[in-house]
């Protein structure tokens, strides 16, 4: 990991608005050639974070670079570099896709092989039979997939994907993810998708940022990060034995005095600082319980999921 | 690089309007009123030269109004607001809710070719509707009332279609401005044509009402406070660009105008009536052809910083 050289990078990132800190403090580095996903409810400051990014507005406190340049500062030649996929992202409608596609070539200063381009890119996507349709008549899955194209025009070293997925059908999603991975390896381009579908998007990425309220929570390889988002909470087991009785309990107990327990019909649930799993089998075997169910839980993706997408998307409303 | 840009911006919108039906609309309502003006005072003038022997007569086509139908300039002082606001009312807006706008700003241009494009776009779009309005005019007035233009008369014409074009283009600047500021294209359109209506109508409503509260006239007859009162009713009109544009464009058309505002009796003893040469009639409206340009660029000016600062999000 120390050998690949850092091709975005933020420190100190911070945007704030009249009563609202957006983004607070965010140092990200991001190497080259992997799939990032930041990852995070609605109105964390995903976007904020990547127009930032892009020079389209301006912090408040820190700097963000890509490739060495500063992205306010030198925000043409970083635009030169990446491409953007805005969420709703939307063409000019009484153009076919391949005029829009031409304008955004023209844009980058493109003049020859721009058809080739066009051609090749629309072939990438799937889109090479209503090339020359208008946009209008595009449906969601295709205005997206044409967008990708559109990123692709000025052939981008970093791909910036703001909600890529969202709005899509499962079909659409599996071709979109497919087409990023396929962005990254097989064109080494460095890709960062934001995202709140935390589910679609984690299968793909090589490393998320867990985003919420503005502050980076969490930061690395997916599987690792649960434990360090959820260090300092209890871990849960989820377990169910039989039979159940009150011996059972003082069983658990005399593993460890700190735990709590809570039964209700079926199972039991054991709140502890440590894994406790070894010795509560041994003690379960030793003394003639039968284990039915074993489950730890509150540090894997879905409590992620549950405790910091949902739950906090319910509080807002 | 920068000018290449804004040349493949500057050529979309363009085709844009070109294209647009909307722009076609508005372009047949300008062309059938004004040729029907057009019509109604070639008709009245081709019996009126024939009593009298009147130099300008060329010129009468743009000012004259047919029995039941305004002159042309009465309609492009009208309608002309309406070409400009229908060419930018959603300019900057309409980008913004298509989603358009985050797209083109990812791209490596310098933020301003963006409205620099889109404003030259529109002025051109109303240059080249003038000046074929204008030929094709002037074409249809030589074939109707049977006497060509002098190179006065061609000089005049020209003016006004160059003031034409600046008075429209202020329009567009403002629409514009509303297309930055209000967030709906339905709402900027409506803002737009509220702005429209105050300063070609009801200016004029308010102007003698403000005037007579301000310097009342009525009681005490004096010499002074009648002409504070005029004035001051003429300086509230001139608030809107259809008065200035109107004064102008009619000293431009009218060699025969020689002051504009007041004068009093005295003043005039000793004048002889005639006509002015070309450039004392530019001289005369220099002042308004520089507020309406000054205007123009007020306008252009705030929608460029703002643009400049606004953050692009969806």
């Amino acid at each position: 990991m120390d050998d690949k050289r850092v091709v975005i990078k933020t420190q100190g990132l911070t945007k704030k608005y009249k009563d609202l800190i957006a983004v607070n403090n965010l140092d990200l580095e991001i190497y080259e050639g992997e799939i990032f996903g930041l990852l995070g409810p609605n109105g964390a400051g995903k976007t904020t974070t990547i127009l930032m990014l892009l020079g389209l507005t301006e912090p408040t406190g820190g700097f963000a670079q890509i490739n060495g340049l500063d992205t306010i500062k030198e925000t043409i030649r970083v635009k030169e570099t990446v491409g953007y996929l805005p969420d709703h992202v939307g063409f000019y409608d009484d153009m076919t896709g391949r005029e829009n596609l031409r304008f955004i070539g023209r844009l980058n200063g493109l003049e020859k092989n721009i058809e080739d381009r066009i051609d090749n890119l629309l072939e990438r996507v799937k889109l090479t039979n209503v090339g020359d349709k208008k946009v209008g008549t595009y449906s969601r899955g295709m205005k997206q997939r044409l967008g990708i194209a559109d990123t692709l025009m000025k052939d981008p070293k970093v791909i910036i994907l703001d909600e890529p997925t969202l709005g899509l059908d499962p079909e659409g999603i599996n071709d979109m993810l497919g087409l990023i991975v396929e962005l990254a390896r097989k064109d080494k381009r460095t890709v960062l998708i934001s995202s709140h579908l935390l589910h679609q998007v984690q299968k793909i990425c090589d490393r998320v940022g867990i985003f919420v309220g503005g502050e980076l929570l969490a930061i690395g390889p997916i599987d690792t990060l649960g434990e360090k988002v959820f260090k300092d909470h209890d871990l849960t087991l989820e377990l169910s034995v039989s039979p159940v009785d009150d011996k059972l309990i003082s069983l658990i107990r005399s593993i460890n005095d700190d735990v709590k327990i809570r039964t209700d019909e079926s199972k039991i649930f054991v709140d502890s600082k440590e894994d406790i799993r070894k010795e509560l089998t041994k003690v379960l075997c030793d003394n003639d319980y039968k284990l039915l169910f074993l489950k730890q839980s509150g540090r894997d993706l879905d409590d992620i999921y549950s405790q910091y997408f949902c739950a906090k998307e319910g509080v807002k409303k | 690089m920068k000018s290449k840009c804004l040349w493949v911006l500057y050529k979309k919108e363009m085709a844009d309007h070109l294209k647009s039906r909307r722009f076609f609309i508005i372009l047949m309502l300008v062309v059938i009123t004004g040729f029907s003006a057009i019509y109604a005072a070639a008709y009245g003038i081709s019996s009126a030269v024939e009593q009298e022997n009147n130099s300008f007569v060329f010129l009468r086509l743009f000012t004259t109004s047919g029995s039941s139908i305004p002159s042309f300039v009465a309609f492009i002082s009208f309608l002309g607001p309406l070409v400009g606001l229908s060419l930018g009312f959603d300019s900057i807006n309409g980008e913004v809710n298509r989603g358009s706008l985050s797209r083109l700003l990812a791209q490596p241009i310098p933020r301003d070719t963006v409205i620099n494009g889109k404003f030259l776009a529109g002025v051109s779009v109303i240059t080249l509707m003038m000046l074929s309005m204008g030929l094709a005019i002037g074409g249809l007035g030589i074939i109707m009332i049977g006497i060509p233009p002098t190179s006065d008369e061609i000089l005049r014409i020209l003016a006004f279609l160059i003031f034409s074009i600046f008075y429209i283009s202020l329009w567009l600047a403002i629409s514009q401005l509303f297309s930055l500021l209000l967030r709906q294209t339905a709402t900027s359109a409506l803002a737009c044509i509220a702005v429209w209506l105050f300063l070609s109508v009801f200016i004029g409503l308010l102007s003698g009402v403000i005037a007579d509260v301000l310097y009342p006239a009525d009681k005490v007859e004096t010499v002074e406070a009648v002409l504070r009162n005029s004035k001051t009713e003429l300086m509230i009109n001139r608030i809107s660009p259809s008065t200035v544009y109107n004064e102008a464009v009619i000293t431009m058309l009218n060699p025969g105008v020689r002051t504009l505002g007041f004068i009093t009796q005295d003043q005039l003893v000793g004048a002889i009536p005639g006509t002015l040469p070309f450039f004392q009639s530019l001289l005369l409206t220099w002042p308004h052809l520089v507020s309406l340009i000054a205007a123009t660029m007020i306008c252009f000016a705030v929608s460029y910083v703002y643009f400049m600062k606004q953050e692009v999000r969806m």
